[in-house]
């Protein structure tokens, strides 16, 4: 392999594991306040990807854009308002499964909304210029996409440590039961906590499609199971953690391809899951919690 | 309850069977018929494929409703069943036609149903043609399927002299794991390109589903191959050929009959612009008469019907409704030559046929009932279409069967 080669190679994998390092923090912060694994999230990120086919066929793309990441916030909170609010007081098993069922409810909602085949996802111009650095060739996305992830986790990790929101959400992820005690509103901290996710979600998938060009209902489904993955590597819980895991992902994955294994490429990624869950359950910047009697 | 229902059920097949068999009885008495049952997916992946493919059929009944045989004129009835492109679903179809007692069979649009038909129009002794399934199990080890179109391991030959005349030395191959169609045909433009002394530099497999190219794509790009041989789906197409344009390689992207649909070229913009696939019929192919002829007349039958029109997306002749008209009068020239209604019969008289006035070229079957066939056109996109670029001719030898 060329130096060359290895670079285009590495710029791939940062790219795809920014993109999974975005929908990843959806995953984990969901986790964290309600301990609740929202599988439901996969399928938001795909319902962003039509969105924004929809949105770009009748309005440019800077306006598309926040529509979309505007609709996608609305319908996070739809599904946090219908499947999970009224399971508050349940088990954690029943959300869990209420999840696993508006998960499937999304999925075949596309089915029949758009059909089965793939779309085409629009193209974002200015997204998709072509940029050449020596013989290394990719669009402004692939280089955009790691360096905006790494922007809003920092906003984000500012927005958790300095604001009174981010303070009511540490609380709550801490202790839930004793916060709601002190006062603080539960539902709007859960409903800020979706808010994020799916914003997140949302420029995670322009980033991802625009990329990859084609939206079927079932393309939230590897993206999702790999994210989650990512989200376990990193530690579930943990901001920072889901990153890494994203990013670690991302680019083994392109480099198990790149040497010739894309036969093991998806099996790679579960394998990872059960190796990180029997050696260390809680991920590598996940805390020990010990239960409390 | 359960005995209940299962007596109801029963009942309502039997009344079932009753009402398709008595109004063909009827018929018999009137006026003599011969019935050519028509196995094409109408629904389904493969529906839009099948309906092309059965307009040629359907345009072939209209032309030569009739038939001569032993003195009497018989009319030609078609029988047609959906196979949903389901290989479940293709054996109640195929019970169906037999059900029907039809002297031959058309069909189908994809391998894979053809298949799954064989061994029961093997076993009924009925015969069988295909006008567009490529794959060489459709025909192999059963003496009732024939076919009109050429094999893949022909149409891997093609590709590979094609890429030779171009002036190509090193070619890299793209297939999709566990779909034969597209390992199948690589496999035999991989063999075909080497023994004609070029070089392949890279041999890169894809999971179905995958839409992230860039990885197998760097490594291609790394060998400077001068073409990419890639078959696979239609879907497939648009996301492999914008990301082998994005990471900058100029290398000339072909692939097999699949890719000759538009949908490629809208999905994928300017940057189909190039790309050369190999096809079984040229609508603007001057040279042979009967083509000429063909065409004029289907447009003047797609026009006439809004419903045809539309489900053919335009005027436009697509390979398979000329392999399905084509199959229709090998079908009507192979009854003529046995001069019997009889299916085993028919099935005799299409061992020894010649047929000249073929649309996609003369047709006459080998021992496993393919076609001998020697030539293929080659498109290329050009301005938003495809063009015709030229026919490739390659020894007859080479598109044997082999496993």
């Amino acid at each position: 392999m060329t130096f060359t080669t290895f670079i285009q190679h590495c710029l791939t994998g940062i790219s795809l594991g920014g993109a999974y390092a975005l929908i990843a923090i959806g995953y984990t912060m969901v986790y964290g306040i309600l301990l609740l694994i929202n599988f439901a999230h996969a399928d938001i990120f795909m319902m962003a990807g039509y969105f924004m086919i929809f949105a770009m066929s009748s309005l440019p793309w800077f306006i598309s854009i926040p529509v979309v990441i505007i609709v996608t916030i609305a319908l996070g909170l739809a599904v946090e308002g219908a499947a999970y609010r009224p399971l508050r007081m349940a088990p954690r098993m029943s959300i869990m499964i209420s999840a696993i069922g508006m998960s499937y409810l999304l999925q075949n909602l596309a089915i029949y909304l758009f059909s089965a085949l793939p779309r085409a996802y629009p193209t974002i111009e200015p997204l998709k210029q072509n940029f050449k650095i020596g013989e290394v060739s990719a669009s402004l996305v692939t280089f955009l996409t790691p360096v905006l992830t790494i922007v809003l986790v920092v906003l984000l990790m500012q927005l958790i440590k300095r604001t009174k929101i981010g303070m009511a959400m540490r609380a709550v992820s801490r202790d839930y039961d004793t916060s709601k005690l002190m006062g603080i509103k539960i539902n709007r901290v859960i409903r800020f906590t979706f808010i994020i996710g799916s914003a997140l979600a949302a420029i995670g998938s322009i980033l991802y499609f625009t990329d990859r060009m084609s939206v079927t209902p079932f393309s939230g489904l590897m993206p999702g199971l790999k994210c989650f993955v990512a989200a376990v590597l990193g530690g579930i819980g943990s901001i920072p953690g889901a990153v890494i895991g994203g990013f670690f992902i991302g680019i083994s994955e392109t480099f198990l391809i790149a040497f010739g294994y894309s036969t093991f490429s998806d099996a790679f990624t579960f394998l990872l899951l059960i190796v990180i869950l029997v050696i260390r359950p809680t991920g590598l910047l996940g805390e020990t919690i010990t239960e409390k009697v | 309850m359960k005995k209940f229902i299962s007596v109801f059920l029963a009942l309502i097949m039997v009344f079932g069977v009753v009402a398709i068999g008595s109004p063909a009885t009827v018929e018999a008495a009137d006026e003599k018929v011969i019935k050519i049952g028509v196995f094409e997916p109408v629904t389904g992946e493969n529906g839009g494929g099948g309906f092309q493919e059965l307009l040629g059929i359907r345009y072939g009944h209209e032309l030569f409703p009739t038939v001569e045989i032993d003195g009497e004129e018989y009319q030609i009835e078609l029988i047609e069943v959906d196979n949903k492109s389901d290989r479940t679903e293709a054996a109640s179809a195929v019970q169906t036609l037999l059900a029907q007692n039809v002297s031959v069979v058309i069909g189908s649009y994809g391998s894979g149903v053809s298949i799954a038909a064989g061994e029961l129009f093997n076993d009924a002794q009925v015969p069988a043609i295909a006008p567009s399934a490529t794959n060489p199990q459709v025909t192999f080890d059963n003496d009732f399927y024939f076919r009109v179109c050429f094999l893949d391991p022909f149409q891997g030959s093609v590709m590979a002299q094609f890429a030779k005349e171009e002036g190509a030395t090193k070619a890299a191959v793209i297939t999709q794991l566990g779909d034969d169609y597209s390992a199948g045909l690589g496999n035999f433009f991989l063999r075909a390109f080497e023994e004609g002394g070029g070089e392949i530099v890279a041999n890169e497999q894809f999971q179905t589903n995958q839409t992230d190219f860039k990885a197998i794509l760097t490594n291609i790009k790394a060998v400077e191959p001068d073409v990419i041989f890639a078959p696979s789906s239609i879907t497939t197409a648009p996301l492999l050929i914008k990301q082998a344009r994005e990471l900058g390689i100029e290398a000339t992207i072909m692939a097999g009959d699949t890719w000759e649909n538009q949908s490629i070229i809208d999905n994928a913009g300017a940057e189909a612009e190039g790309v050369c696939v190999s096809t079984f019929f040229d609508e603007n192919d001057t040279d042979n008469p009967a083509a000429k002829d063909f065409v004029e007349g289907f447009k003047e039958f797609l026009n006439a019907e809004e419903e045809y029109l539309t489900k053919n997306g335009g005027d436009g002749v697509a390979a398979v409704s000329a392999l399905g008209y084509d199959a229709y009068c090998v079908a009507v020239e192979a009854i003529k030559a046995a001069n019997s209604t009889d299916s085993v019969a028919i099935r005799d008289a299409l061992v020894d046929l010649v047929y000249e006035d073929g649309v996609t070229g003369s047709i006459s079957f080998d021992e496993n009932g393919d076609a001998n066939k020697d030539m293929a056109y080659i498109k290329i996109v050009e301005d938003g279409t495809f063009k015709f670029l030229k026919t490739v001719t390659v020894g007859g030898d080479e598109a044997e069967a082999d496993d």
